[in-house]
């Protein structure tokens, strides 16, 4: 990925820093250090800070595609994976802090599986899929495909990084899922592919990453979420349960998407991403409410609040994201960061 | 899925969901992955292994995936498959 334009101190430290090589850098990590432990404790909302939002995207990054100019051993530098966790341990804080589980069901598959269809079915605010099918302007469109790049360009992957955490039931039915994302051996049928597609179609850049400079933090904040979950083991639950709740909350959506661009003029190769999303998660939702959270907690109990928060937090984010766009929208702004960054 | 893997043609390894008594297989044995289906609260009957769908006239419907939902509440547009409209309906299997 390239290098994204720094957002504050912390964010041009970590790119200073990264873009050198370690044995170099002793200094800058001190320095790091410092500022970010003042600002994790004094952030008026971690959620919303471009700073550390994007500094933790490039911290994980760095185990997905990488930054470019940043050399592959910072990965698992001791010293910058102390400041990760330093950003990552006040995110968490502050993402359980919002989220509320209500009464917990008990631990057999069909009760968890309930519950989780129970959750992503609360109405939860304002529609973002209902607005782009009915209301959304092409350049609003646009804009929607700028926030869902950062995460659509590497779909699946945040999840695939729990396979070999899970086994037996839940872990079969795990790579059931992904091995649908990615497209069950065929590169054009991956779910990123047909992103691409769609973005290439309506004349964007579909390079991975060529968009982040636009997007507001919250953004950030709902893709670090699954990287947090992702990358930590211990929370396996937690990385589980908020890919139950994406399935669950995908079909619908999906068919409104595409009814969307096509009230635009968009092709059938521009929707094919929404229409496979419509038949695949229909399919997807089952297999991970049932057996993989479900088959999850049945194997281990414990893990039943972390699949639930895990869930709760990919709703409660998806909500802040969805109301930042909608808002903006309504107040006839633009939703993005840098509005520059989105000319095709 | 590709098209021709969702012909029921071929032959994939380990389908069960719990692994216990399936027999070993070679990919080319011939045999086929047994078919179970899962009957889902409130929702849809999800169909896994080796199966033909085909419509009344014996023709195979379009398939795009080895694993199915095929819908039982009336209200999807995707049918036979599910497009989780169970939900808007409030569809319930309960008696
Ligand atoms: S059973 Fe899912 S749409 Fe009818």
């Amino acid at each position: 990925m390239k290098q994204p334009t720094p957002r504050g101190e912390i964010s041009a430290l970590v790119l200073a820093t990264i873009a050198a090589p370690a044995p170099t850098q002793e200094e800058s990590l001190v320095q790091l250090g410092t500022l970010v432990a003042e600002r994790v404790s004094g952030t008026p909302d971690i959620l919303r800070d471009d700073d550390l939002q994007l500094a933790l995207f490039c911290l994980y990054e760095l185990h997905y595609s990488g930054i470019d100019d940043a050399g592959d051993d910072w990965e698992w530098h001791p010293g910058l994976l102390g400041i990760r966790r330093l950003i990552e341990g006040a995110f968490e804080q502050a993402v359980r802090s919002r989220v509320v589980l209500g009464d917990l069901p008990d631990s057999s598959s069909e009760a968890v599986c309930a519950e989780l269809f129970r959750m992503t079915g609360e109405d939860a605010g304002p529609s973002m899929s209902r607005f782009v099918a009915r209301s959304a302007t092409e350049d609003q469109l646009r804009e929607f495909l700028v926030h869902k790049s950062i995460y659509q360009l590497k779909e699946a992957d945040p999840h695939t990084w729990a396979i070999p955490r899970l086994t037996g039931r839940a872990k079969a039915a795990l790579v059931e899922i992904q091995a649908d994302e990615y497209g069950n051996g065929l590169p054009t049928r991956m779910h990123s592919a047909l992103f691409a597609r769609t973005m290439r179609d309506l004349g964007m850049d579909d390079t991975y990453g060529a968009y982040l400079d636009a997007v507001p933090a919250i953004t950030l904040a709902s893709n670090n979420l699954m990287s947090l979950f992702g990358l930590n083991r211990r929370l396996r639950g937690a990385i589980v349960g908020h890919l139950a709740a994406y399935e669950m909350t995908s079909s619908q959506p999906n068919r409104l998407h595409s009814r969307g661009f096509k009230r635009h003029g968009h092709g059938e190769e521009a929707r094919e991403y929404f229409d496979e999303h419509v038949e695949a998660d229909a399919v997807h939702e089952q297999i991970a409410g049932r057996d993989m959270a479900g088959g999850l907690v049945e194997q281990d109990p414990r893990l039943l609040p972390d699949v639930l928060f895990g869930a709760a937090a990919g709703i409660a984010l998806d909500v802040l994201m969805t109301q930042h766009i909608l808002e903006a929208w309504e107040a006839g702004r633009s939703s993005l960061h840098h509005v520059g960054a989105v000319a095709a | 899925m590709s098209a021709e893997h969702a012909s029921g043609a071929d032959h994939t390894q380990g389908g069960e969901r719990d692994g216990a008594d399936v027999p070993q297989r070679s990919l080319n044995s011939g045999s086929a992955t047994p078919v179970s289906v899962v009957a889902c609260a409130n929702g849809p009957l999800l169909v896994r292994g080796d199966f033909e769908l085909v419509g009344t006239d014996g023709q195979e419907l379009p398939r795009t995936r080895r694993t199915v939902a095929l819908g039982r509440c009336g209200a999807s547009v995707l049918k036979p498959y599910c497009d989780g409209s169970h939900k808007l309906i409030g569809f319930t299997t309960d008696p």
